[in-house]
């Protein structure tokens, strides 16, 4: 029971990973990008998280704290880039 | 390898095909060039962990998607910065 | 016991990933860069969150982990997606005209039409 909740919860976390793909690939402006990859780069640790519960191993969730840690200083980085970009 | 897996690694390399032909498409900015760079790493490091590589994926993740990324972006700002001079 | 905290859990699980699923609804169907922030911020954060609690449940020794990664979360979140949406007006990135109110014109052009 619990393993069917796991795959379908994976399921809906693919459907939510395309679609923010879909808008990564599309969005006009460069800041549409950086949140859709924001967004990726979330349910890509939610998959992380979901595929440890899934092995049962421990030590899958180190790299989904490395990117806790990336995704906020990347998307730091890349405004303070765009914000110089209009001088 | 369990369905799930392999669904989730055929999904991720149709994803990491279309973002990296993104990349180098000619028509785009430098800036959207080197987001779609870290997001080719960022799935070959879910890659990694779905092949049961986890120190190989947080390597990854560390020096792909997280310095590399970085070090790009303040590059292209202190070459802007430093057009004038 | 067990049983019922694993589909607690599960339940869990699947709750974030439906608002995950929102997110990515939300980040395709707003009309302008400031509404994809802030579907992009609080539905992740919202999803992520049940997410590590559902994962709690089911394995409850990688408990210590996954409450470390919500409390970063929840930190980070909310910074990251103010200081992106600095950059966008910064970056004067267009604004849909349903989203801006500006009553005053709205009035003054009221009483314009009934003057005249």
């Amino acid at each position: 029971m619990a393993n069917m909740l796991v795959y379908i919860a994976a399921a809906i976390a693919g459907v939510a990973f395309i679609l923010a793909l879909y808008r990564f690939m599309r969005g006009p402006q460069a800041v549409d990008r950086v949140v859709a990859f924001d967004v990726l780069t979330i349910i890509s640790l939610t998959g992380i998280v979901l595929i440890a519960v899934q092995e049962a191993r421990a030590i899958y969730l180190d790299v989904a704290l490395v990117y806790a840690l990336l995704s906020f200083l990347g998307v730091i980085v890349v405004a303070k880039y765009l914000e110089g970009g209009e001088k | 390898m369990s369905p799930m897996m392999l669904v989730l690694s055929l999904l991720l390399s149709a994803a990491m095909i279309g973002v990296a032909v993104m990349a180098v498409w000619p028509a785009r900015s430098t800036a959207v060039a080197v987001l779609a760079a870290g997001a080719v790493s960022l799935m070959a490091s879910i890659m990694f962990l779905v092949l049961a590589a986890p120190d190989v994926a947080m390597t990854e993740a560390a020096i792909g998607s997280g310095l590399t990324t970085f070090l790009f972006f303040f590059v292209l700002g202190r070459v802007r910065s430093g057009k004038d001079d | 016991m067990t049983a019922f905290l694993d589909i607690i859990g599960g339940l869990a699980l699947v709750g974030g990933a439906v608002f995950l699923l929102l997110g990515g609804l939300g980040l395709n169907r707003m009309p302008d860069s400031f509404g994809r922030i802030q579907v992009g911020a609080k539905t992740t954060t919202l999803g992520t969150i049940l997410v590590l609690t559902g994962a709690g449940f089911l394995q409850p020794d990688m408990a210590l982990k996954l409450f470390l990664i919500g409390v970063f979360l929840l930190f980070t979140n909310p910074l990251s997606s103010q200081v992106l949406a600095r950059a966008a007006k910064r970056m004067h990135a267009p604004e849909a005209p349903e989203t801006v109110v500006d009553k005053y014109s709205e009035d003054h052009a009221e009483t314009s039409e009934d003057e005249a």
